[in-house]
């Protein structure tokens, strides 16, 4: 039982990542209807900014541990949300009106850019920082010595997921900026004759989309406590299956998907095997999509008159 | 005021490949008059629509728009979302193009963004939620409440526009094209498929929207009780081109309109054309 919660919180941990990423994913589909498969790699300049940031204000002399960490989150965010706004207008929006395929190949293509970009600036070799934030809270201690714990980290990543959650949730729901969003998506042409700017409205889904990306990416780096320039690939293949898990287009989806790719991944490496930890989570994914063909909050996609 | 039309097509052809939707039609309407559009199915009425409403590129002419203050602007130049943003001209369609996830409150809100954009200072101020920002807000929402009312569909404003009555679905989206705050009204069918109550209701609507609120109408429509009933003036057209105009009383008696409408043999219709050409 003791296991089992701290495979719980462990996984609900992991999950919040995935779910932050999948956002991105899921909010970029709805909105132009193609799979951004750069947003992993997005994810992963989250985590070399937040490292980079994180360094400089250190050598800086800047010691306080809470004013570092608000300062490398706005830092990471505001950066990625540039990068996010840049990859959209130089690799999608040239090819919008091209044929259906023609932006998910120059995401392909983007994602390689972005790769090797930062290999070559950054270096191959994993960049490791010193736990920041440190200690926690024993929860339970248990008769043949397991302890579950739930350290300080954890409750920082969870926490800042649900707080962004529900700013996000309130920006696309409450907001004129979020009408808008929802507006493009369900008929671009009808929001233009209207006045909305569909492409300034899209551009504006990349960088929070890039946003949340780099939320993630700082989180990643706390909790593992170390980047590498082709952490992106599997992450982002991963949130792109919790996306559709959760129903591509859905956001609630999303960070559901997240969840439980999160979850199902964890469980499984603790009572199976760590190294078919990904198959598992693959072999969920084929298994949904075969019974619930537009996974668990989607809808079904109506054709457009 | 301006005395100039509101609308003037000048010579406007649309192409699809061989075929002309659209051959050298000329025409104005206006200033606060309600313009009808009319014609056989087919005859290029909709891809008229479509040129003004920027859908289309214009193979050739121009489609000059010009507001009470003098201001001018060539239709087929601006880009999409200036078509509401600067020329001011809003369109419905003939399969209602609502937003069917939106509730229909959000629909008309969706319809101000104009105006809410100027208030929120690209976003920022909007987020920061300061007072002028939220009396622009509100006054939106005003706005829309209004229009709401004027349709009638205030119990509904809730709802998911999907799930709305066809005719409601009409009417939200003529409250939809008022909430831009239109100078000019471009109406495509607006009264197909409603029954006799919902249309007279409709033409109502259309002549306070005229004179109460200074917007010119546009109007497509093959219903002729409401063109004959709430027309200034007529455009009848028939295989792309102009066939006749003038008030409603004219057109009734035009044996050209006649012709079209009714159909005739061969000769005549050769005879028709030839007078065209």
């Amino acid at each position: 039982m003791d296991y089992f919660a701290q495979q719980l919180i462990n996984g609900l941990v992991l999950g919040s990542i995935y779910g932050l990423i999948a956002i991105g994913y899921t909010m970029v589909y709805g909105i132009v209807g193609m799979i951004n498969f750069a947003h992993g790699d997005v994810f992963m300049i989250g985590g070399f900014i937040a490292l980079i940031s994180f360094l400089v204000l250190v050598s800086v002399g800047l010691t306080a541990v809470p004013v570092i960490l608000l300062i490398v989150l706005l830092v990471s965010m505001a950066i990625t949300a540039l990068y996010g706004w840049t990859i959209e207008r130089i690799a999608y929006r040239p090819l919008r009106h091209s044929f259906r395929l023609a932006p998910m190949l120059s995401a392909i293509g983007m994602s390689f850019v972005l790769t090797n970009f930062s290999q070559v600036s950054q270096g191959a070799r994993v960049k490791p920082v010193p736990p920041i934030i440190t200690g926690g809270y024993t929860l339970h201690e248990g008769d043949g010595g397991f302890v579950v714990q739930l350290s300080n980290i954890q409750i920082v990543v969870v926490i800042t997921t649900i707080v962004l959650l529900g700013l996000f949730t309130w920006l696309v729901s409450r907001t004129r900026l979020g009408r808008d969003m929802r507006a493009c998506e369900q008929d671009q042409t009808m929001a233009a004759l209207l006045g909305v700017d569909v492409d300034r409205t899209i551009s504006m889904t990349f960088v929070i989309g890039a946003a949340l990306a780099a939320v993630a990416g700082m989180m990643y780096l706390l909790y593992y406590g170390l980047v590498d320039f082709f952490m992106g690939f599997v992450a982002g293949i991963k949130a792109f299956t919790a996306a559709v898990l959760g129903g591509i287009g859905s956001l609630p989806g999303a960070m559901l998907g997240g969840l439980a790719i999160g979850l199902i991944e964890t469980f499984w490496s603790a009572y199976f095997s760590v190294e078919y930890k990904d198959v598992a989570a693959f072999s969920i994914l084929i298994v949904v999509l075969i019974f619930l063909p537009t996974g668990l909050l989607g809808r079904p996609e109506v054709e457009k008159v | 005021m301006s005395s100039a039309p509101i609308l003037a097509l000048e010579n406007l052809t649309m192409r699809f490949g061989g075929i002309v939707a659209v051959n050298a039609l000329s025409f104005t309407a206006q200033r606060q008059q309600i313009t009808a559009l009319i014609g056989p199915n087919g005859a290029g009425k909709t891809t008229v629509f479509n040129c003004i409403t920027g859908f289309y590129k214009p193979t050739s002419g121009v489609i000059r728009l010009t507001h009470d203050d003098g201001a001018q602007f060539e239709m087929q130049k601006l880009k999409d979302f200036n078509i509401s943003k600067q020329a001011k001209v809003a369109r419905t369609f003939q399969n209602i193009r609502l937003f069917p996830g939106m509730t229909a409150l959000e629909n008309l809100m969706v319809a101000q963004h104009n105006a809410l954009m100027r208030a929120s200072g690209l976003t920022l101020i909007g987020l920061l939620g300061l007072p002028s920002w939220r009396a622009a807000e509100q006054s939106a929402i005003d706005n829309a409440v209004f229009w709401l009312k004027r349709v009638g569909l205030i119990d509904r404003a809730d709802d998911a526009a999907g799930n709305l009555a066809y005719g409601d679905q009409r009417r939200l989206e003529i409250a939809r094209a008022m909430c831009t705050g239109p100078a000019l009204l471009c109406l495509d069918e607006p009264a197909a498929g409603l029954n006799a109550r919902e249309s007279a209701a409709l033409s109502e609507l259309l002549l306070s929207i005229r004179s109460d609120h200074a917007t010119s109408i546009l109007l497509i429509e093959h219903d002729m009780s409401v063109v004959m009933e709430i027309s200034d003036r007529v455009v009848v057209m028939d295989y792309g081109v102009k066939i006749a105009e003038g008030t409603p009383r004219e057109i009734r008696d035009d044996p050209k309109v006649i012709a079209a409408y009714l159909g005739t043999d061969e000769e005549e219709a050769a005879a028709v054309m030839e007078a065209e050409a």
